[in-house]
């Protein structure tokens, strides 16, 4: 049997702003490199996203925000992401992220941020090389 | 490994169970074991296959009857498929989004599948999927497939009830739409009822399943919805159960499922024994020179294949 492993990655919205045109290029552009993006909306709270990525058993969630809650948001799904025994799911975001602000988002797991100077190909380029292999 | 998985899963695991919907995806070498130890625990859920052209309200109408049957006390299982980029082999997977209200619901699972375009295999994968399902106890199984193409009409035939979602538009479509389609589904829906047309597409339909009535029994009804504003579900989900409560006492329901397991089994056999074939003809020595004189056209394929099938009986082993 032909065993054929294809990345999965949920693009996610949390917080309350209501622009996903960054989100939806970007799923473009990861669609375009072959890999499989589930799109679940806008104004995700932390709980669904994490519901919804262990539901589809994704490799990567990608999160974006523009609202400026990113400090609380994106380390809650980190750690709703481990409380449920998902903790390998690499966890990555974007938006407007200040600079100052992503050693402390590293440091509670969201392992790389792409603030408004990033391309999306750096974006899709690091996920596909950091895209966490599975049995 | 998928022992354990399949234990926790049996448990009510969520990750356990996302984890073995990715292996059937996959198609990894675990499958057989998964399906093995999975067996005993199958034949619980009610399977409903949502199919029809892009746009119509399918994820919609999924969400709808979902929030309907979770009402009821009813668990419920969701694969949506959508359609895989033949450029790029990726996929954006966006029916989740019309059933966000769901998200936080442990009764309702929910997962998408892109068609990753080799024939056979996402109808053989969502079969798989639909069974880890049911072993995982839910009641109700919703498939919503796009509704082109022939692996859809395979996965729909894995369903029990199979509903097509036609929108007024599609009046003229349906002349064109996909053969089988119009002959497997048990259940017709016009969704978009708020828009012009519905009457002329309900006259046409009605026209044509007339001929279709006397040839297994049940006459398939036409319901019009809008469900983005909620109506008509609670008529479609009556339909539904009159549609399994029909099947069930006609013995239908058991003889549709024989009828899918013993194609389930055909097909395995046959992409089994198209492997080892093909990996005969690639080593080159088996045949004892058949291929070769068919190759060159010295002997006909017809009788080749007559010596081949006759010589070949490791085949079966
Ligand atoms: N006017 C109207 N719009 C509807 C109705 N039902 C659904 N919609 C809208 O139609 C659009 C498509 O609905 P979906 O449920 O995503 O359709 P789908 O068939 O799942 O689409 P694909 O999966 O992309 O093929 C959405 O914007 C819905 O809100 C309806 O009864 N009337
Ligand atoms: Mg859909």
């Amino acid at each position: 049997m032909t065993t054929t492993q294809r990345i999965r990655v949920l693009i996610a919205k949390p917080g309350l702003d209501g622009h996903d045109r960054g989100a939806k290029v970007l799923a473009l552009a990861l669609r375009d490199a072959g890999i499989e993006v589930i799109y679940t909306g806008l104004r995700q709270q932390p709980a669904q996203i994490a519901s919804a990525a262990i539901q589809e058993d994704v490799d990567v969630v990608g999160l974006s925000c523009l609202s400026g809650a990113h400090n609380v948001l994106f380390p809650r799904v980190v750690e709703l992401l481990r409380e449920q025994g998902a903790g390998d799911i690499l966890v990555v975001g974007g938006g407007t992220i200040p600079e100052h602000d992503i050693p402390g988002l590293q440091a509670s797991g969201v392992q790389a941020l792409f603030g408004p100077g990033s391309s999306i190909a750096d974006i899709v380029d690091y996920i596909r090389e950091h895209a966490p292999q599975r049995s | 490994m998928p022992a354990e998985l399949v234990e926790k899963m049996l448990t009510g695991d969520q990750r356990a169970l996302a984890r073995l919907v990715s292996a059937v995806e996959r198609q990894s070498a675990e499958v057989p074991e998964i399906m093995q130890r999975i067996t005993p625990m199958l034949g619980h859920a009610y399977c409903i296959g949502i199919t029809g052209p892009p746009g119509a309200g399918k994820s919609t109408i999924t969400d709808r009857l979902t929030a309907y049957a979770r009402q009821q006390g009813k668990t419920v299982g969701i694969v949506a498929v959508d359609p895989t980029s033949p450029y790029s082999g990726g996929a954006i997977l966006g029916d989740r989004i019309r059933m966000q209200q769901h998200y936080l619901d442990a009764g309702v699972y929910i997962r998408s599948m892109a068609s990753r375009g080799h024939h056979g295999g996402l109808s053989r994968a969502a079969k798989g999927v639909i069974k880890l399902l049911d072993a995982f106890g839910k009641d109700l199984i919703i498939v919503e497939t796009v509704g082109v193409g022939q692996t859809e009409l395979d996965i729909v035939a894995a369903a029990d009830t199979t509903v097509l979602i036609l929108v007024p538009e599609s009046g003229d479509a349906i002349q064109t739409i996909k053969a089988g389609i119009m002959e497997i589904a048990d259940l017709f829906v016009i969704n978009k009822a708020d828009r012009d047309g519905v009457e002329r597409l309900q006259r046409d339909l009605q026209m044509m399943l007339h001929i279709r009535h006397a040839s297994d029994g049940w006459c398939p009804p036409v319901l019009g919805t809008q469900a983005h504003k909620d109506i008509g579900i609670v008529e479609l989900h009556e339909a539904i159960t009159t549609h399994r409560r029909k099947l069930s006492e006609t013995g239908q329901l058991a003889t549709r499922r024989q009828q899918n397991r013993r194609q389930e089994l055909l097909d395995l056999l046959q992409q089994q024994l198209m492997a080892t074939l093909t990996a005969q003809f690639d080593d080159g020595e088996a045949h004892s020179g058949l291929l070769e004189q068919v190759e060159e056209g010295t002997v006909d394929p017809y009788t080749a294949a007559q010596q081949m099938l006759v010589e070949n009986d490791d085949l079966w082993r």
